[in-house]
């Protein structure tokens, strides 16, 4: 208890424990920051830059660096607004992103940060870039035309011997995160739906089953994304 | 086969952090690393195969697919294209009946292309099964692929002579030039190796080693310019079960290549500055993580550890100060620009993709294998000797305020004498291009195309951490260059290939400022896109590491010095143009169902 | 004064958007005291009349055709509206992006599952016929466009909203409900 510090995000009294990274105290104190390859529970490592806040003048990503006594964290002003937007229309354009054919529009989460922002259209012109759809797993469809490299599968999905059943392949604009042909293979219901559920866009799909939440009961269907973090 | 891969992970061990040694014997063993032998050492290290499979395909020179018996990395840098890149590419691509990125059917030669080898001074050059090859012509390139064919043996497809200075060795045998064309403390010859080890550490604490360092007020050599001494009394204050020294020789900004002339005229200067580092912070193992372009001193530089080992300059008790242990073993990249940051190199160092960590922990509490370490630049390094050896005091005396010391510059482009020049901090861009006979000079890339393109208004400026930052390269580009399409897209390019795609806007944004670059280029730009591209730009600040906050420098610095240059690119006459062409976008149907492609013009 | 001028028209859409129009329900007796229409599908005007002061395009463009239309569009609307999806980013059409264009053909006349009456493996390539794109563009790479309204289809309250904005010069309300892209 006596490791409580104190901090401010955009003007506003925060307190919260020493070490915790800014992402989760400002949660504590009722306020959103946006994140997406961020998950509560799992090491983080910043490389979605939605969370982006600036301290002291400098950006910084708030899921990897831990509040400190006396920060001063700006998030909900102008220009960080308009660049986690900047980034959102960014990932929009540079995948193959069709919302309307995707099973799991109205519950993913880019597709909410796209609300949250009300991104009417990208700034950024469309890629169109060609990528593949791995449909060999039994279990699920690897699309990569809406992978968004979070590599959130990556760290979390694992077989009992601690071995990654997913991986990044090549680097740079030819980044992909790929499922492992053997492992893909022995992979059983449940990994599969953790997959799918840890899966922030509709990258990783469950075979066999689709579509099973009706319109209008979806996560983001009438609820903003974060709205219940906000006091 | 399997044999082999089995002895190379007996050599390394089964810890995933030898990964990298591990891959990069095999493809050297294999010329490839196929899926025998990613299963079995994926079975061996315990990992899954798309996990080991990660870290080959984020290095250039780590390959799945066999790349031939012969393979032929040519640099794509912009100064090797303006040396007639083009025309070696097209003689090899001619040859041998191939494309870049192809291997001939008969599995013989291999064609690839690739970033800045550092050899900037000497080009166009290109890498050959380990060793370089510079100053290439038509007529070499027809006569490397002929050899070849004849089953010649890499020797024998070298008719050059070997380069000066040490490059003549028998351990180096290289056509390699040093190109030495000022020399400073660091290149001088004056100093007697080891003398420092020897003569002054005997009678001097850690923390007097630190001060004096710290009183130099030197900083890294690298480009980002953090002071040293700092860096040293971080990592010793730092608690952990070891400290670590690291020898960062990964330099691949394009037109950087001085690392490479000290590593071969002065390596016991920076293997010696490393061990004092050792004994100031308190460290036993040194690693010096040296780019894989550099593969070819392996021997030299194995053989220069050695002696030193035998002079008692490492190992243990050395120069018989008891406990004061050090040993130096190097350990190579494959093929990554990014891998330069210090983070990144720490992820390669461990066996993984070079991608950079966040900060905080910084290296100094938590760097290789999460123990304290310090990271420190070649340059730094041998710099650090000469320090030690006459004091902070005296060091002082040489360059600026802020600045203090002297800089090794890796002078190339459009000048009579490319090279490197060893010169005080403070020296003006003016007296460099006088220096290094660059006439008719029209920009100088200071600090490579992560840094600043500067114009002849600017000249004027001085060479410092507070004015104009350099690693170290300098490019001039001369009044007949056309800097938008043959530099700054090259550039572009560059970045894109060698993002490592961990952060969102590192890996998609420069992409789209090329397109941008490319549109404005064939003359289909607007106003907009010039407005576009500068608040565009600024996403990159998002980015983790400095070389993703800077993959938009070759376009924002040049829209900001070189306006002029865009200006006249773009439509006067056009508010609107995204580039779409009716005409063009119907060719390929029309084509395939036997139509003439007919447009009703009606206004 | 004169009631501000619509026109409408849908290129490469399944004119789902121009029922989301028609989703206004009982506000469509509003609209038609608030504003005229001219060339739109709704009223079978075939050709521009007079000029027009919104024009609200469904569809992104597949076709030649649909670039002469947009471009007319353009030469006679004061202001253009990318409607749904397909206009915005190409929509399900752009589906077929990534595959190149002769592909798309052999799949659909000579080599599919379905063609089987096609024994000639004839081609349409008649003069009449607009020509295929390479690929299908959004809107907004070829002509300007102004303002964008998202949704697969868009919500009719946010048709209604964003019209009786830009005719009353009012700011337009975004509630959550509005903004979808499915």
């Amino acid at each position: 208890m006596s490791n409580l510090i104190k901090f401010k995000i955009d003007g506003r009294d925060c307190m919260s424990e020493k070490g915790n990274f800014i992402v989760d105290a400002a949660r504590e104190n009722g306020i959103y920051i946006p994140t997406l390859c961020n998950m509560p529970g799992v090491k983080p490592k910043g490389s979605c830059r939605i969370c982006t806040v600036r301290i002291n003048g400098r950006l910084m990503t708030s899921c990897t660096t831990p509040v400190a006594d006396g920060m001063e964290i700006e998030s909900n002003v102008a220009e960080i607004q308009d660049l986690r937007k900047s980034i959102v229309e960014l990932m929009f354009v540079s995948g193959n992103h069709f919302c309307p054919s995707c099973e799991k529009s109205g519950s993913c989460e880019l597709q909410a940060l796209g609300y949250l922002f009300q991104m009417m259209v990208p700034r950024f012109p469309y890629d169109f870039p060609v990528r593949k759809v791995d449909a060999s797993s039994p279990k699920i469809i690897k699309d990569q035309n809406r992978c968004i490299q979070c590599k959130r599968c990556i760290k979390t999905i694992k077989d009992d011997q601690g071995r990654s059943l997913f991986a990044f392949r090549n680097r740079g604009h030819r980044l992909e995160v790929v499922l492992d042909k053997e492992l893909g293979h022995l992979m059983t219901d449940e990994l599969a739906n953790l997959a799918m559920k840890n899966c922030p866009v509709g990258s990783i799909i469950k075979k066999e089953i689709g579509f099973n939440t009706a319109i209008g009961s979806r996560k983001f269907d009438h609820q903003a994304i974060g709205s219940e973090i906000t006091l | 086969m399997e044999k082999s891969v089995k002895q190379i992970i007996e050599k390394y061990g089964t810890a995933q952090t030898r990964l990298m040694d591990i891959l990069i014997d095999t493809q050297e063993l294999l010329g490839f690393i196929g899926k025998e032998s990613v299963n079995e050492i994926a079975l061996a290290l315990k990992m899954s195969q798309v996990d080991v499979e990660q870290t080959i395909t984020f290095y250039h020179f780590l390959s799945t697919e066999p790349r031939g018996k012969y393979t032929i990395y040519l640099n794509n840098s912009a100064v090797a294209i303006m040396y007639g890149q083009k025309a070696i590419k097209e003689t090899f691509e001619k040859e041998v009946g191939i494309k870049f990125g192809q291997v001939s059917e008969d599995g013989l030669i291999g064609l690839f292309d690739t970033a800045c080898i550092g050899m900037n001074d000497q080009e166009p050059a290109a890498i050959i099964n380990n060793r370089v090859f510079t100053k290439l012509t038509p007529y070499r390139a027809r006569e490397i692929v002929r050899y070849m064919r004849e089953g010649k043996d890499m020797d024998e497809l070298i008719h050059e002579s070997f380069g000066d200075g040490k490059n003549h060795l028998p351990s180096l045998r290289s056509m390699v030039s040093s190109n030495i064309r000022r020399k400073g403390m660091i290149l001088s010859d004056k100093y007697i190796y080891g003398s420092v080890t020897k003569n002054i550490l005997p009678g001097i604490l850690p923390e007097a080693v630190i001060a004096e360092i710290k009183h130099s007020n030197i900083r890294g050599r690298g480009g980002a310019g953090f002071p040293t001494g700092l860096k040293w009394e971080f990592c010793r204050r730092a608690k952990g079960e070891k400290h670590y020294v690291i020898c960062n020789a990964d330099e691949g900004e394009p037109g950087t290549f001085k690392d490479r002339v000290i590593l071969t005229e002065k390596p016991e200067l920076v293997f010696e500055g490393m061990a004092i580092a050792g004994y100031a912070i308190g460290g036993d193992e040194g690693i010096l993580y040296l780019r894989y372009e550099y593969r070819y001193m392996k021997e030299y530089l194995e053989d220069v550890l050695m002696i030193m080992r035998k002079n008692n300059l490492l190992g243990e008790n050395i120069a018989g100060i008891d406990g004061f242990n050090f040993d130096i073993r190097i350990q190579y990249g494959a093929g990554a620009y990014v891998c330069g940051e210090e983070s990144a190199l720490l992820e390669s160092l461990e066996g993984k993709r070079g991608e950079p960590r966040d900060k905080p922990p910084f290296p100094v509490e938590k760097g290789y294998l999460n123990q304290p370490t310090i990271i420190n630049n070649v340059e730094t390094f041998a710099t650090a000797v000469r320090i030690v050896e006459n004091g902070g005091e005296w060091f002082t005396q040489f360059g600026t305020e802020d600045s203090t010391g002297t800089k090794i510059l890796s002078i190339s482009g459009d000048c009579m004498f490319p090279g490197v020049y060893e010169v005080n901090w403070g020296f003006n861009v003016e007296d460099m291009l006088d220096m290094v006979g660059a006439y008719n000079v029209q920009a100088v890339q200071v600090g490579g195309p992560s840094g600043t393109l500067i114009g002849p208004d600017e000249f004027h400026r001085t060479l410092g951490y507070s004015d104009l930052s350099t690693g170290g390269s300098m490019i001039i580009f001369s009044k007949q260059r056309n800097l938008l399409a043959d530099v700054v897209l090259n550039f572009m390019e560059f970045f894109i290939d060698e993002s490592c795609g961990s952060c969102s806007t590192c890996r998609n944004m420069p992409e789209v400022m090329k397109n941008k670059l490319v549109k404005i280029i064939s003359g289909k730009g607007v106003k907009s896109d010039l407005t576009d591209l500068k608040s565009w730009g600024k996403v990159l600040l998002a980015s983790r590491c400095g070389l993703g906050q800077t993959a938009g420098n070759p376009i924002i610095s040049s829209l900001k010095n070189f306006h002029h240059l865009y200006d006249e690119l773009i439509q006067k006459d056009k508010e609107f143009d995204q580039g779409f062409d009716l005409e063009s976008s119907v060719q390929r149907a029309c084509k395939y169902v036997n139509r003439v492609p007919k447009f009703h013009h009606h206004e | 004064m004169s009631k501000p001028v619509i026109a409408t028209t849908s290129l490469a859409g399944c004119f789902g958007c121009h029922m989301s129009i028609l989703d206004i329900d009982e506000r469509i007796l509003q609209l038609i005291e608030l504003v005229e229409f001219n060339k739109s599908p709704i009223d079978d005007i075939k050709t521009f009349t007079k000029p027009v002061d919104i024009g609200i395009i469904e569809g992104g463009c597949c076709n030649s055709e649909n670039v002469e239309v947009l471009r007319s569009f353009r030469k006679n609307c004061k202001i253009l509206i990318s409607l749904g999806e397909c206009a915005i980013m190409g929509g399900l059409p752009a589906l077929r992006n990534g595959i190149p264009i002769e592909e798309c053909l052999h799949e659909a006349y000579i080599g599919g599952p379905t063609v089987q009456l096609n024994k000639e493996h004839i081609l349409p390539n008649d003069d009449e016929l607009p020509m295929l794109l390479d690929r299908v563009y959004p809107c907004h790479e070829i002509v300007k466009i102004d303002y964008f309204l998202p949704g697969c289809a868009p919500r009719a309250d946010l048709i209604w909203d964003a019209l009786v904005a830009l005719i009353t010069g009012d700011p337009l309300k975004l509630p959550y409900e509005v903004v979808k892209f499915d």
